[in-house]
């Protein structure tokens, strides 16, 4: 039961910690899980972190699931996501409800008019970052621009786009491992 | 009643098919956007600021956030628990096998197709933000007169400042929020 609350506890302190989650997030885990409570050497930490990053859902909450259930079994897991979660609940259910009654004031939609050009930047950024990762010979290009083009140009939901990304990843890599 | 139930089915699968980190919610969100109505493009644009401002995961203020402007506080909750729904299942599955998992030639090569993916998904999303605060409304049409140029020179400052230059680059992003939204402020952004 300490254990849960520990867990829980803890995550919250990581969620309410960090600004921008998954990748921002490692530095908070090493020293809240490695270096603090022990649960996870250094190791298992890069390797949870990994899985995290190649399993669907996003990297925070993907981490956070599995060093409750390392530590924990299911039980663990739930609770160190909820943990991870409750945090922005708060804050932002907050923060909405009071921009809410403030958004017809003209200070509010020049704020936010500004706000957005950066927000432009902020994804462009993004995207260069994950591109370094993602794009890395012809087929990857190819498929980049295929579905780039596909999602402006039509209103398919993500999940084709991802499911069929998915199916040419694996017969384009192993009609790689045939031909070697 | 109906709403929640939805709320949770849209946000589960956004926790379902975004990979990566929380940006990569964003093209699901624009998709709800465009089958629901429940926000506008601008109304997302603003929240994925204010997500980027706060503590917590982007992927999970970003859900509880849409989730409060559809469904008030509920909304926050459900929208949010949808989201991590899919990652607690799947996690708790793949930690069963967690070696066979990683080593798995069939993980890496999806991932391999996923990643582009994913990103030019993004880069997608990032598109229409683009057109939103470049030429206003674009539902009747891209019209080259409405471009705003003092935009432009926000956005190619912005871009300056945090790719560019070395000092500032890896400085919080909520310092070039909070630097836009008074700039906007100054120069009356909104016209308003």
């Amino acid at each position: 039961m300490n254990k849960l609350a520990d867990l829980f506890f803890t995550f919250a302190r990581i969620g309410g910690l960090t600004f921008g989650g998954g990748y921002a997030m490692l530095p908070m885990l090493q020293r809240e899980v490695v270096e603090k409570r022990g649960w996870a050497t250094e190791n298992e930490l890069m390797d949870y972190y990994a899985i995290g990053q190649c399993t669907p859902g996003i990297i925070a909450v993907n981490t956070a699931t599995f060093i409750g259930q390392q530590t924990a079994g299911i039980a663990g897991g739930i609770v160190a996501t909820l943990g991870v979660a409750f945090p922005s609940l708060i804050i932002i259910t907050l923060i909405a409800a009071f921009i809410q009654n403030f958004s017809d004031l003209a200070i509010v939609q020049n704020a936010f008019a500004g706000i957005r050009i950066c927000v432009c930047v902020l994804i462009f950024n993004t995207v260069i970052k994950l591109w370094k990762k993602a794009v890395v010979d012809k087929a990857t290009l190819v498929l980049f621009i295929l579905i780039l083009i596909g999602s402006v140009l039509t209103s398919v939901t993500p999940v084709i786009f991802v499911i069929f990304a998915g199916i040419v990843g694996v017969i384009l890599k192993n009609k790689e491992v045939q031909h070697s | 009643m109906m709403l929640y139930v939805r709320l949770f089915y849209e946000f589960f699968k956004a926790g379902l098919f975004a990979i990566g980190g929380g940006m990569a919610t964003l093209p699901f969100l624009y998709d709800i956007s465009d089958k629901t109505g429940w926000y506008s493009y601008a109304q997302l644009a603003d929240m994925v600021a204010i997500s980027e401002s706060t503590p917590g995961p982007l992927g999970v203020n970003m859900a509880t956030y849409v989730g409060f402007t559809t469904g008030g506080v509920p909304g926050s909750v459900i929208a949010t628990m949808g989201l991590i729904t899919p990652s607690i299942i799947i996690i708790l599955i793949v930690a069963g096998f967690l070696n066979a998992f990683k080593d798995s030639k069939y993980v890496q090569s999806a991932f391999y197709g996923l990643r582009p993916a994913s990103t030019a998904l993004i880069a997608a999303a990032g598109f229409s933000v683009v057109l939103l605060v470049l030429f206003g409304d674009t539902s009747e049409g891209v019209h080259l007169e409405n471009l705003s140029f003092p935009c432009i020179i926000l956005m190619l400052a912005v871009w300056f400042f945090t790719a560019k230059c070395k000092k500032t680059k890896n400085l919080h992003p909520v310092v070039f929020i909070v630097a836009s939204a008074v700039i906007g402020i100054l120069f009356r952004f909104a016209g308003a």
